[in-house]
């Protein structure tokens, strides 16, 4: 299960809200075994032909849940995460944005002695074409079957790296969303690693952000790795000390600077895209370069 | 969200955090008596979300209650320009009156989030008064540091370790010692996202004292926070950034272009304003519109855009997900019938329900110009203006 998520896989939402109700239905239609909801208080009922339980663990006794997908409110949202850790979970989903920095500090922490991964907050989710398996957020009919894998801090650059790909015909394995905050499951380097152990990725687009040293982190493992990587920092033309959306989006230092991250990548010997509106494009090249394409 | 340093200044002594004798004046009057009380010579601080304030005219030293008198009439109601505000500069509404000081040694100390750690650290150094980020870069060994363990908390010794190593031995090391704790505490208890003191100073009469302080809070916490919410000071914040928020767009920066930028998702909006920088243009601001699924929503922050007066042409970029890009359009459309965006409007739509979107925009008959990906976008927007 080199992303993470496949046919195996069985979700469990959290939060089973608007959004979370939404959510669940594109991804059954899609083909993914959505097995429950779980919104405390309302255990025992049925929505949308989901059953709905108080907790986490019901869902993982009754229903063999082993994904956790958790759209629960920013203040909720820690507890959440916890809840489907305390369950033994093996991969938790984290959609929600705005969690408060210490409450991801404290959860971190915990996570660091378990056996669960966490990927987000603040993410679009994953999603494995082959498998027909969606657990997160992203449109379904930008992505076409294939073999190049995408990671992101920022989910719409997810869906744009995805159509640039599909429209220069080529195909996706997957995607994985690592979230736009400065404190993450699943660092860029963790998520390069799943893809470069992944047998249905054959090369990876890389989406990182300014702020923080997360892709100089991904850089240093881009060194060991086989498989190509295309890499684009937004942000570049962003003023220092402003908020970008993104928590994790702000220039504090010289190593959050879109020039430092670029840098370190093309030292690691990434290819790195300068204009958004060219990762299709360098990708192909890539490929028919590797004899890919 | 920032505090003042005034604010700042209470919320570490409520801690026990020692600062210098002080009280905050809005008129000139109120500085003169606070002169009096405090005696001898002070120090009339400007209250303004910057730092650098020294250098633009906005800290100076008052002899006597006469002279703060005069000091404080001409800070209140100035705009101060430093090097970090633009040239707008900051309106002044309050000066801090402070004791004077005199000054032995100044120390650096601050408290913040290490991201790649999942920790917050507390840095240290022996160059206070200094820019600690060209400290840490030319002198690395200058900096001392200790991470909090989420798991069990700010340890003794590491409050020790670090005023040890700041050289605060003897009769100063336990004053430091728990300075440094008031500080942590201050910051874990508050959700602080940076809490600095630059510089912590020894008095030549033997004091530790925060002369200056710096204090932000998560503003994801702020719902946690309430009484710090309160201390808000919204005078400090760009005009056209409070109407976005007041709208129920927390996502808008202004900028100094004139290209305004309706977006949906961050790293799709930074992304925009790097291609309109490539096409060669400058955008007017950066505006996230996040999941907004309401063309009301998009109405108004339309609205915000199409009245700047540096905006001279809309683009429009929008990758549906969550968003529904038919629902972004009728926005658009409502917009534009409105009159509210008279510019000449660039829209890109992909994602979910792009082809109902295209339909309607088509369909309005009203004068749009259409683009496919986001690099013909900011082009188009950019070919607009010129």
């Amino acid at each position: 299960m080199s992303l993470l998520l496949d046919e195996n896989s069985k979700v469990v939402i959290q939060g089973f809200g608007a959004a979370g109700q939404r959510e669940a239905i594109i991804c059954r239609d899609y083909g993914t075994n959505v097995v429950a909801g779980v919104t405390p208080g309302k255990g025992g009922q049925e929505i949308e032909g989901f059953p709905i339980r108080n907790t986490v663990q019901e869902a993982v006794d009754e229903f063999h849940a082993n994904v956790s997908l958790i759209f629960v409110p920013a203040p909720f949202a820690a507890d959440a995460i916890l809840e489907a850790n305390s369950a033994n979970v093996p991969v938790i989903i984290c959609i929600t944005e705005n969690i408060p920095v210490q409450d991801m500090m404290r959860v971190k922490r915990v996570l660091n002695n378990s056996n669960s991964t966490l990927i987000g907050p603040n993410c679009p989710g994953i999603i494995n074409i082959g498998a027909h398996a969606r657990a997160g957020i992203m449109p379904i009919d930008v992505y076409m079957d294939g073999n190049v894998g995408v990671i992101s801090r920022s989910g719409t650059l997810v869906y744009e790296a995805v159509d640039q790909l599909t429209k220069a015909g080529i195909g996706q394995s997957g995607s994985i969303g690592v979230g736009g905050d400065p404190i993450i499951g699943t660092s860029q380097a963790q998520a390069l690693a799943l893809l470069e152990n992944d047998p249905n990725t054959a090369a990876i687009v890389l989406i990182g952000e300014i702020g923080g040293t997360a892709e100089q982190e991904a850089a240093e493992y881009i060194k060991t790795m086989n498989k190509p990587v295309v890499a684009f920092i937004a942000g570049a033309t962003a003023p220092p000390g402003r908020r970008m959306g993104h928590a994790g989006a702000i220039i504090a230092g010289a190593a959050g600077t879109a020039e430092a991250k670029q840098q370190a990548l093309r030292d690691a010997g990434a290819t790195v895209v300068k204009n958004p509106g060219e990762i299709g494009s360098q990708m192909l090249a890539v490929l028919k370069d590797q004899g890919l394409a | 969200m920032k505090l003042h340093e005034y604010q700042a200044k209470q919320l570490l002594a409520s801690y026990g955090v020692p600062v210098p004798e002080g009280k905050i004046a809005t008129t000139p009057e109120e500085a003169q008596i606070i002169a009096q009380e405090i005696g001898g010579k002070v120090v009339i601080k400007a209250q303004a979300h910057t730092g650098a304030r020294g250098k633009a005219g906005g800290v100076k030293v008052a002899e006597t209650p006469a002279e703060a008198f005069k000091i404080a009439e001409e800070m209140i109601g100035m705009q101060l320009v430093t090097k970090q505000t633009g040239s707008a500069g900051l309106p002044i509404s309050a000066v801090l009156v402070e004791e004077a000081i005199s000054i032995e040694r100044e120390l650096y100390l601050s408290v913040a989030i290490d991201g790649s750690m999942a920790m917050p650290v507390i840095i240290a150094s022996q160059e206070g008064g200094m820019d600690i980020e060209e400290v840490a870069e030319q002198r690395p060994e200058a900096i001392l540091k200790q991470y909090v363990d989420p798991a069990c908390g700010f340890q003794g010794y590491q409050a020790r370790a670090l005023a040890f190593g700041l050289g605060l031995s003897g009769k100063l090391n336990r004053p430091a010692t728990a300075l440094i704790e008031a500080l942590t505490k201050s910051f874990l208890e508050t959700d602080g996202s940076i809490a600095e003191i630059n510089p912590v100073v020894v008095t030549t009469d033997g004091r530790i004292l925060a002369a200056d302080a710096k204090f932000s809070i998560d503003d994801s916490a702020l719902f946690r926070q309430k009484n710090l919410a309160e201390l808000r000071d919204r005078s400090q914040e760009a005009d056209k950034e409070l109407e976005a928020q007041d709208a129920g767009i927390g996502n808008y920066i202004k900028l100094n272009g004139n290209i305004g930028c309706l977006v949906n998702g961050a790293g799709l909006a930074m992304s925009t304003l790097d291609a309109i920088k490539m096409a060669g243009g400058d955008a007017a601001n950066f505006l996230d519109i996040g999941t907004a699924n309401s063309p009301e929503a998009v109405v108004a922050a339309l609205k915000i855009i199409g009245t700047d007066p540096d905006v001279e042409a809309v683009l429009v970029n929008i990758f549906g997900g969550l968003a529904r890009t038919d629902i972004i359009a009728q926005g658009v459309i409502d917009a534009k019938n409105q009159g509210l965006i008279p510019q000449p409007t660039i829209v890109r739509l992909a994602g979910s329900n792009v082809n109902e979107g295209n339909e309607l925009l088509d369909n309005s008959g009203l004068d749009f110009v259409r683009a496919n990906g986001f690099a013909e976008a900011a082009q188009l927007a950019v070919s607009a203006i010129s």
